[in-house]
């Protein structure tokens, strides 16, 4: 068994809580690896006794998985309604122009993931970012630019 | 290994004296999702390497949400029988200096110091207050509780966010915690509890407000041996974190209201239900779970009563539609959070076909309070058929920004220009959004009402779970709204092609009228996709998708109708850059 097959296998075993699903073993393949690989599919529906078809439903129909390797960082900008309010577009309009893409996505050259996220929980600090799941509220476009720069430059 | 619930108090009112009145200066660092927002963990940090530089001990807690977000990180500082003296928005070198002038220096900094709070030396057997002569009242420094954040305010869930140490079961105990639990099972049957919460009118807090003693009745009439009741800490709505600041703050209150559920309906498991990557809440709340199961308070035989009740933290992937009670099911299932068609019901056949009862996290965490005051007591606060607080996020373009929790009947307009102290900046209030994306606007001169569930959506406004986004003079209504249905067409599940196909069918126009590209026939052409979408959808996601346009239409139609027939934005915030996500259900 090569290391990636290792990993899947030990972290859909070893769920702890009573109550096992395709679901729950999904999100413990992600918070393991950081996302779904093919090998973990397979792993999940023979887990669950479900198909390679119920593991993909699931797995696709909640968008926080991915299906490529995670990129080195990950920044996530609130688009939510109190962000929005108070200044999220050109904060998101600052991070997509200093990473060079035009839309959400991971940077070529796999250094920075950018998405938008529909609510962070931090509104009463909006807007707000996070950065590798650390939260940054009321942030300025300008201050967003420089940590992507810096992320991207590190 | 049984303690009785009589050694355990003992131990928490031990561990309590300890902390409020030992030998050491106790700091508590606000450090639910707001401070963390705002940079707590740099002023952890900081707190405690300054206390060893100087050669200091203190104990430095990580506390919940005091509400005053606006102000985080807050910090405070209590010595031994003094009052607690809060500092806002503390930088690691203000943290410094707190530790060098506070902690040292041993008198508080007034020059920077935010305000004081009594210190809670209340002798939790007896629940009396000590004298206010015991009290000592720092000089130069404004007591917090007149603060408006704080004036109008009735603390029932949120009586101890941001006192207490929420990853520590003890400080809950010691403030009067479990004791409801412990009555409920020695002293009331299954019965006198459900009855206690019927009686005190309490309604569901996640939007739909129906009578939780009723709802709870459905479940406690089955006699099958498995029973589930489920609390929904989804909470995907924007503008809301009080499910979230709850957990974060004191979960135990919750913990413990999902145990006196149990108990009053007969259940046999309990789930809580949480939005995964939320680590905060989670971890705050696995935490309490555990503990709770150590001591005792939930497992077999719960304090020798007899009374059986297992408890789960479950975890979902990002949908808001899995905050939707039979969403929510087929997600525990690890399925497609899609709803499931009514009947059957979930009180006949709910998870895993058992029959199920869902409240949302701040319903059940006023049941303890409930069943330690009595119906009466809870009955007497608030407004008509409205009975109780209503636990309120203040977001968007407002001085005072955080949670409160006011008795329902307050009025609304005190809450946006007393409570949060107004619009920032001179600017003025142009309107408030409540409810989530799927509640609707008021304009400025609609807000006149009073916290009340039949009051509110008369007003075309819903309570729903109690974010209120206020937004200023520059804010486009249009824009706005294509914001809320954006938000809304991204989360529809997809099951329903009325709301699937609807949604995206408003944005397209929304995003044509935002570009002034806009038809004179688009209105109605709205109203009428509205319609179907009312008519044809499964669940609230599709049966309320359309008020935030409806309202909107209600109380700006002549916002639209300028950029539509006068090709205009008078607030030019339609012509920057607009973002929605490129990733969708596949």
């Amino acid at each position: 068994m090569d290391g990636l097959s290792q990993r899947i296998t030990d972290a859909v075993h070893g769920q702890t809580q009573p109550t096992l699903t395709v679901l729950s073993s999904l999100l413990a393949v992600e918070d393991e690896l950081g996302y779904i690989p093919k090998e973990a599919v397979a792993e999940v529906a023979t887990f669950t006794d479900t198909t390679v078809n119920d593991v993909w439903a699931v797995a696709s129909f909640y968008p926080n998985f991915r299906f490529e390797p995670p990129c080195e960082h990950k920044i996530e900008l609130c688009w939510g309604s109190t962000c929005h309010l108070v200044g999220a577009m050109p904060v998101i309009n600052a991070a997509l122009e200093a990473s060079g893409l035009s839309d959400e996505g991971d940077t070529p050259d796999g250094k920075l993931s950018v998405r938008l996220n529909t609510c962070l929980g931090a509104c009463a600090q909006a807007p707000v970012i996070s950065i590798d799941h650390h939260l940054i509220g009321r942030v300025s476009p300008e201050q967003v630019r420089r940590k992507v720069t810096e992320l991207l430059e590190g | 290994m049984t303690t009785s619930f009589q050694e355990i108090v003992v131990e928490a009112q031990t561990r309590w004296q300890a902390l409020t009145a030992g030998s050491q200066p106790w700091i508590r660092v606000g450090t639910a999702l707001c401070g963390k927002a705002a940079g707590c963990d740099s002023v952890v940090d900081a707190i405690k390497g300054a206390l060893e530089s100087q050669g200091m001990r203190a104990t430095v807690s990580e506390v919940g949400c005091l509400g005053l977000c606006f102000a985080e990180p807050l910090v405070d500082v209590q010595f031994p029988g003094g009052p607690r003296i809060f500092y806002g928005n503390v930088t690691p070198e203000i943290a410094q200096r707190i530790v060098a002038n506070h902690i040292v220096g041993g008198e508080p900094d007034a020059e920077i110091a935010l305000g004081y709070l009594e210190g809670v030396f209340t002798d939790p057997s007896t629940e009396e207050p000590d004298s206010e002569d015991d009290c000592i009242r720092p000089k130069n420094i404004p007591n917090l509780d007149l603060h408006p954040m704080r004036v109008l305010e009735t603390r029932i869930v949120l009586r101890n966010s941001g006192t207490i140490d929420p990853m520590d079961i003890y400080q809950y105990v010691a403030n009067g915690g479990y004791r409801a639990l412990e009555k409920a099972l020695r002293e009331m049957t299954a019965e006198d509890t459900l009855t206690q919460v019927a009686d005190s009118g309490l309604r569901g807090r996640g939007g739909a407000a129906f009578s939780t003693g009723t709802k709870w009745k459905f479940l406690a009439g089955s006699g099958a041996p498995v029973k589930y009741i489920l609390c929904n800490c989804e909470e995907g709505d924007p503008g809301a974190f009080n499910d979230k600041a709850i957990l974060e703050s004191d979960p135990n209150t919750l913990l413990e209201g999902l145990i006196l559920a149990g108990y009053a309906t007969g259940a046999s498991h309990g789930y809580i239900f949480i939005r995964h990557g939320h680590d905060g809440p989670i971890d705050r709340c696995r935490a309490a779970v555990n503990q709770a199961l150590e001591l005792g308070l939930w497992g077999e035989n719960i304090l020798d009563s007899g009374f059986n009740f297992q408890v789960e933290v479950a975890l979902t992937g990002d949908s808001y539609v899995a905050g939707e009670e039979s969403g929510l099911m087929e997600a525990i299932e690890g399925k497609r959070a899609m709803p499931r068609f009514r009947p059957p019901f979930p009180a006949q056949s709910g998870l895993f076909g058992k029959p199920t009862n869902i409240n949302n996290v701040k319903t059940l965490a006023y049941v303890p309070e409930i069943v330690s005051k009595g119906a009466e007591w809870f009955a007497g606060i608030g407004h008509d058929q409205s009975t109780g607080t209503a636990i309120l996020c203040l977001t968007g373009s407002l001085n005072y920004t955080g949670m409160v929790e006011v008795p329902l009947g307050t009025n609304l307009k005190d809450v946006i220009y007393q409570v949060a102290g107004g619009v920032p900046a001179g600017k003025e209030l142009k309107l408030v959004q409540t409810g989530g994306p799927l509640g609707g606007v008021l304009g400025a001169d609609s807000i006149d009402v009073v916290l009340d569930f039949e009051i509110l959506r008369s007003a075309g406004a819903i309570m729903g779970s109690g974010g209120i986004i206020a937004a200023d003079e520059d804010t486009c209504v249009v824009d706005l709204t294509r914001a809320l249905i954006a938000f809304c067409q991204y989360e529809s599940c997809g099951k329903c092609f009325p709301c699937r196909m609807g949604m995206s069918h408003l944005l397209e126009v929304l995003e044509r009228i935002c570009r002034l590209e806009g038809q004179p026939q688009d209105l109605d052409l709205m109203r009428s996709v509205g319609e179907n979408m009312q008519a044809g959808s499964l669940c609230g996601h599709g049966q309320l998708g359309f008020n935030p346009v409806a309202s909107a239409l209600k109380h700006f139609g002549q916002e639209f109708e300028t950029h539509i027939i006068d090709r205009q934005c008078p607030t030019g915030r339609c012509l920057g850059p607009r973002f929605s996500p490129k990733l969708s259900r596949r």
